[in-house]
């Protein structure tokens, strides 16, 4: 495409679609996911298997009024939910989906969505401020104390895949990655890497759940304890948005995951086209979080960050040397 | 735990409740915080104050026999037969044989489906979904079971003055015992495997929320609350009624006091309670199943006093009678009104995660607390 304009329009839209599909579609399928996890149907009378809800759902939090209590910031209290969705579909713009399907290139992609990712912990925080209640105001410290501490792990595991792949760039680290399994960062041959990705991959897949906020360390929306968290006050579409925020958080999660540890779209046997490879890689983590959401009960605050500044730092660190050590003698 | 700062200068009041999901139905929790931590937490009692006591008073002996099992919604027929057994005292009236068995069944089966119920809202407590299904899944056959005879599903009034209402059929019967298979294939696998092992559960309730025997015994502690602190106390062992000395059975007794021990002591009755259904079944009995009772009881003046052991602890009945056709005075001796009281010395201090994780472990029925 010649022109930058409508190359940037086509993936305007396309990204927005996508997000926006992925958001709904995630809710479905985690609800149909849940109720095979739990013997029950889920959703199964607005169109065939209840694929028209995510529809029904929107359509009804659109019509429903926004409520701003009294005493809220009322400016914060909407802008918040709005801010929200914007980290993760900003990230999404530098994803290489494929070799050839990527919205924009830049030599530091990796780098970009992280800084978005911490601004997703500020619309949390703005959001729980704004509400004025107690129970979104511990949830808005807790996320942000959660947050700062598994970014720490992450960035860690991040420079450990870029000393071995020699770059920031997103598409360059699939790139590298290319030629077979056993070229994955995962399952590296080439200068042993097999041997210490496997903890960094752990590392990473479990701190890209507790940046997402998702189960068993959903502990800013702990509804047993927080009520709904920093969505408490939250109706209508403005509930709504914090929910597709939460999805399409996961999806640049798993996109990342896919890209750093499982060769991007790289595939094992060259069967199907790379996207194609790119989709199964990043739904089946997704699965993954998901099927975790539903069997395993939530931690606590002070073990959460325990588990991070105690375990998941120092073993980032020493993977980190370990990796720089094999990056450099051999 | 410890506090982390002594001066609290900057703390606030959080409500929990009436409407809040960690507080099954309308308990209230004044909890002082500080930052996360708990000072001080005050429970508040009141919001759902029936005034069944006094509403014993104004009808004869039968008539109050419904609003038993409105009590502990959960473990209706325990209620059903400390409010009989109190009455049989102090009439004099004999039960058949049979109608006791029946009783002992009925009430046993209601104790797992009591166990089971709370076995699944103390997981979601504490954040797991899942299990609430499963267990749903189990309760759902006893609820048949006790259909079938009882005729109701949550709020029974089965047991009358001298015996039960329904016979139990042969049906009921054989479903009762594929029941016993089913849930005893499904305890190790779905319950202990899936949950009990699980490292997040056992950080979460273990040394979480310990009461000290002594506290036990300074606030009339009972039932799992009180087994779970090292207390060898059940009244249907210690002080015996109906045909519970026939029978064979363990009181689960754990000294560590933490929400972990009151988690096994529930779920190994669970086991306790398949059994006593067991042998029940192969003891019963031919014959009727009501004794001979007179239309208007008019039991003669005097104190009566009656304890049986409910899901949540021993729940004591005690009749003042003057030989009129309505009690006197009937005063409710309830397990969770004791069991709560000890809640807010132990929360001190503690997280409020782990407060609510606690509070849980307590197995809390609002109405029987507020009756």
């Amino acid at each position: 495409m010649a022109n930058p304009i409508v190359h940037a329009l086509v993936y305007l839209i396309g990204l927005m679609t996508f997000a926006g599909l992925n958001a709904a579609y995630l809710v479905w399928c985690e609800r149909k996911g849940a109720a095979r996890i739990q013997r029950r149907t889920g959703p199964c009378e607005v169109g065939w298997a209840g694929l028209l809800q995510p529809l029904a759902d929107g359509l009804k939090l659109m019509t429903k009024q926004l409520l701003v209590p009294d005493g809220v910031d009322a400016a914060l209290f909407r802008l918040a939910p709005v801010l929200a969705m914007l980290p993760g579909m900003v990230a999404l713009a530098v994803i290489p989906f494929s070799a050839h399907l990527q919205a924009l290139d830049m030599e530091l992609s990796a780098l970009f969505i992280f800084a978005f990712a911490s601004l997703a912990m500020l619309c949390v925080l703005l959001g729980g401020w704004a509400s004025g209640n107690k129970f979104a105001i511990i949830s808005s410290a807790r996320a942000v104390s959660q947050n700062l501490a598994y970014e720490i792990p992450m960035l860690l595991t991040l420079i450990t895949i870029a000393l071995i792949s020699g770059s920031l760039n997103l598409r360059e680290i699939a790139l590298d990655q290319q030629g077979g399994l056993f070229h994955w960062n995962l399952f590296r041959l080439e200068g042993w890497h097999i041997l210490t990705m496997w903890i960094a991959f752990i590392i990473f897949f479990i701190c890209s759940i507790a940046e997402t906020n998702r189960a068993p360390f959903d502990l800013a929306e702990a509804e047993s304890e927080l009520v709904a968290g920093y969505m408490t006050e939250y109706s209508s579409m403005g509930y709504g948005l914090f929910m597709m925020a939460e999805y399409i958080n996961i999806v640049v999660g798993a996109c990342l995951t896919t890209i750093l540890f499982l060769g991007g779209w790289g595939c094992p046997f060259d069967v199907a086209p790379g996207w194609w490879w790119f989709g199964l890689k990043m739904y089946a983590l997704i699965f993954t979080i998901i099927w975790v959401r539903w069997t395993y009960p939530r931690t606590q605050i002070y073990r959460l960050l325990n588990l991070s500044w105690k375990v998941m730092i120092p073993f980032s660190l020493i993977n980190l040397l370990i990796t720089a050590g094999l990056v450099k003698f051999l | 735990m410890n506090l982390p700062r002594q001066r609290y200068e900057e703390t606030f009041v959080l409500n929990l409740g009436p409407q809040h999901p960690a507080t099954h139905g309308v308990l209230r929790i004044k909890v002082t915080m500080d930052g996360e931590y708990v000072i001080k937490a005050e429970p508040v009692l009141g919001y759902i104050h029936r005034m069944h006591e006094k509403i014993a008073e104004q009808g004869n002996f039968a008539q109050f026999m419904p609003y038993t099992a409105r009590m502990d919604y959960l473990h209706a027929l325990a209620f059903n037969h400390g409010y009989c057994l109190v009455v049989e005292r102090a009439a004099g009236i004999e039960v058949p044989e049979r109608a006791e068995y029946i009783r002992v069944i009925t009430v046993e089966l209601n104790r797992i489906a009591s166990h089971l119920l709370w076995w699944a809202a103390f997981l979601l407590d504490l954040g797991g979904f899942t299990p609430l299904l499963y267990a749903f899944d189990d309760r759902e056959q006893i609820l048949d079971l006790l259909e079938r005879t009882t005729g109701s599903r949550l709020t029974y009034c089965y047991f009358r003055f001298g015996g039960v209402c329904n016979d139990i059929d042969d049906e009921f019967i054989s479903g009762t015992r594929t029941f016993i298979d089913r849930l005893r294939k499904r305890l190790p696998v779905m319950y202990h495997s899936l949950v009990t092992g699980n490292i997040i559960l056992i950080k979460r309730i273990k040394d979480i929320g310990i009461i000290s025997t002594e506290q036990c015994r300074r606030y009339g502690a009972s039932g799992p609350v009180a087994r779970g602190s090292g207390i060898d106390f059940d009244v249907r062992k210690h002080e015996p009624y109906s045909i519970y000395p026939e029978l064979d059975f363990d009181i689960p007794v754990y000294n560590e006091g933490d929400s972990m021990a009151r988690y096994m002591v529930r779920m190994d009755e669970i086991e306790q309670s398949l059994r006593i259904i067991e042998q029940a079944l192969d003891k019963l009995p031919d014959g009727p199943i009501m004794a001979k009772v007179p239309k208007n009881l008019r039991p003669e003046a005097g104190t009566c006093y009656a304890a049986v052991e409910t899901a949540r602890g021993s729940l004591g009945h005690r009749l003042l009678c003057n030989g009129d056709r309505n009690p006197y005075r009937l005063k409710l001796r309830s397990p969770t009104f004791s069991n709560l009281s000890l809640f807010a010395e132990v929360a001190e201090g503690m997280m409020i995660a782990d407060v609510l994780a606690f509070l849980g472990s307590l197995d809390l029925v609002i109405p029987e607390i507020d009756r």
